[in-house]
């Protein structure tokens, strides 16, 4: 499996990673080996294996829906790049 | 060097409660340990006034024979467990000034076992690599040097490998370390330390950093089976704030070191022989066999066909997690916000600031075999393949009791030593990752030294929540092994 340049503009993209337009040879490379590596999963047979997704042998616990926390206003934002009354800061998003 | 510091956890123990020493006199001699120790950067953040103060606590505890389990024992912190107050990294750029205002259980856990913490030890960045090089804080170096070339700077493995080297380093009597895909037991074993990998679900994740969540697991490391245990029943619990916690009782896991394996079936798994696994590793292995042998267990040979699938498996199944799990990075609600013209790219700016080479590959090829048109191809063939690997283990589980392996294909490797394909580092986890993606528990024990004077570690593999077994075989092992060796810098 090849990736190229194109598509590893998108996946950045799409996990709003910013690069360079001069990493992108490198990391298509990068990627590309990995890509190579992990395709022998492809010989396996795995016809009627239900796929795994959490090894606990338990079903998710539930709990009552209750408040149990809260009032920790000044917490929450305690490590906010930016806050202003109480709230986070964010650029403007609609113009 | 105070002899304090050479002190087992269970020998320190029993010299507070016969009033012999001091909790302050414990961890004193071990803040003078840590900060000659200092070149070796295994802390990022040391708490030294806090620990002092901590002891003096323990040692009025102590006096109202009120003392926890680990009372007044100083130990290291892994910088991925959030701690109230103190800074805590993942040795990332983006977290490089996040305080949490909440402390994760199982580090509240030690705190009330009477635990002392002398700071926060180094990682690689959220987790991500086996050699500590990925740390946006500097490389940590292994105590160990090798016999051929003492100036070389070798790495302590990862990613918990500033635990490894404090305590390798008598700096601590133990750290917490975390385990993805073999992050406590490979950095065990390149600095001559025993560390375990509980069952998943032993010990809590809330509050620890994630990275990959059906793989991460806290666990102990300490220079004995024995420390592991009593560090072990501190750490673990079930906790309502982490489903995936598993409501479970926690057994006296020191109990169960009886010294007696006589009976016990252990499998000895034949794809672990690879082609071109070094004849020092293998004459390790049979070592291991021949004294567990001798100790009255039956070595059998057992099969786990899906071996050679776990690897491939585990870079798809932990990227994946990885890139979701990092997707709350975002510059907003904490860590790292570099501005830009659009929210989008305050995002894409910010995140790129902050995480590392690693990282962000990980990142990326998280993203692409979880997006439209590969989901199937990749992550849902992997979660199978994942399962195939896990039957494997369940059904050497019905003619065996425990499964004795190598952790590491070599012994420590130098800083800068490893060439660029990331694929080459994924290889030193080749034996550590079946038992990750089982969900079991996998410990490192120090089996001996290689021809170059390094450590090298053996691993054994249990059931699911049957640490009990794997302790107590780890501890005979240990007796038969007599592994005495210490570091240079600890010897001088």
């Amino acid at each position: 499996m090849s990736l190229d340049k194109a598509t590893v503009r998108t996946i950045a993209n799409l996990a709003r990673l910013e690069v360079r337009d001069d990493e992108l040879d490198h990391l298509a490379g990068e990627l590309s080996n990995i890509m190579t590596f992990v395709e022998q999963l492809a010989e396996v047979n795995t016809d009627g294996v239900q796929p795994m997704t959490s090894v606990a042998a338990m079903s998710l616990p539930r709990r009552a829906d209750e408040v149990t926390d809260g009032n920790c206003r000044d917490k929450v934002l305690a490590n906010a790049p930016e806050q202003q009354d109480g709230f986070f800061l964010v650029p403007k998003v609609v113009e | 060097m105070s002899k304090l510091v050479s002190l087992t956890m269970a020998e320190a123990r029993k010299g507070l409660a016969a009033k012999d020493f001091t909790a302050v006199e414990l961890v004193d001699a071990h803040i003078r340990q840590a900060e000659a120790a200092r070149p070796l950067n295994a802390f990022v953040t040391e708490t030294f006034e806090a620990a002092r103060a901590q002891a003096a606590a323990s040692d009025q505890r102590l006096a109202k024979g009120q003392a926890g389990a680990m009372e007044g024992l100083p130990i290291g912190m892994k910088d991925l467990f959030c701690t109230e107050g103190v800074r805590t990294t993942a040795c990332s750029k983006i977290l490089d000034n996040f305080v949490p205002p909440y402390e994760s259980t199982v580090s509240a856990n030690l705190k009330k076992a009477g635990a002392v913490v002398l700071g926060k030890t180094a990682l690689d960045e959220f987790a991500m690599g086996s050699s500590n090089m990925t740390s946006a804080f500097g490389v940590v170096e292994n105590p160990w040097k090798r016999a051929s070339d003492p100036a070389a700077r070798l790495v302590p493995g990862g990613s918990s490998g500033g635990s490894a080297a404090a305590v390798a380093a008598r700096m601590v009597m133990g750290a917490t370390g975390t385990d993805t895909g073999g992050s406590i037991r490979q950095p065990a074993a390149f600095c001559g330390i025993t560390g375990i990998k509980p069952t998943y679900g032993r010990c809590s994740r809330w509050g620890v950093i994630a990275f990959a969540s059906s793989l991460d697991q806290a666990g102990p490391m300490a220079r004995t089976a024995r420390d592991c245990a009593i560090m072990l029943g501190a750490m673990a619990g079930f906790d309502p704030k982490d489903s995936t916690s598993a409501p479970v009782p926690v057994p006296n896991f020191e109990a169960a070191l009886t010294g007696d394996v006589r009976g016990l079936k252990v499998g000895i798994p034949r794809e672990y022989r690879p082609e071109g696994l070094s004849a020092e590793i293998q004459a390790l292995w049979d070592k291991g066999i021949a004294l567990l042998q001798a100790a009255g267990a039956t070595p059998v040979e057992i099969s786990l066909p899906h071996t050679k699938y776990a690897l491939p498996t585990y870079y798809i199944v932990a990227p994946a997690e990885c890139s979701s799990n990092l997707a709350r990075y975002d510059g907003l609600r904490y860590g790292r916000r570099v501005e830009g013209k659009s929210l989008d790219e305050m995002y894409a700016k910010s995140r790129a600031a902050g995480f590392g080479a690693e990282v962000r590959r990980r990142i990326l090829i998280g993203t692409y075999v979880l997006s439209a048109g590969y989901y199937d191809a990749y992550y849902a063939k992997a979660q199978k393949v994942r399962r195939l690997i896990a039957e494997d283990f369940t059904k050497a589980f019905q003619t065996v009791d425990v499964i004795l392996t190598p952790t590491a294909p070599s012994a420590a490797f130098g800083i800068g030593e490893t060439d660029d394909n990331p694929v080459t580092m994924w290889l030193n986890d080749v034996f550590t990752i079946p038992t990750s993606l089982a969900g079991l528990p996998g410990l490192s024990l120090p089996g001996g030294l290689s021809a170059d004077g390094l450590p090298l570690g053996l691993q054994l593999i249990g059931r699911p929540f049957d640490e009990e077994t794997v302790l107590r075989v780890a501890d005979v092992m240990e007796k038969a092994v007599g592994f005495d060796a210490v570091p240079a810098l600890v010897e001088g």
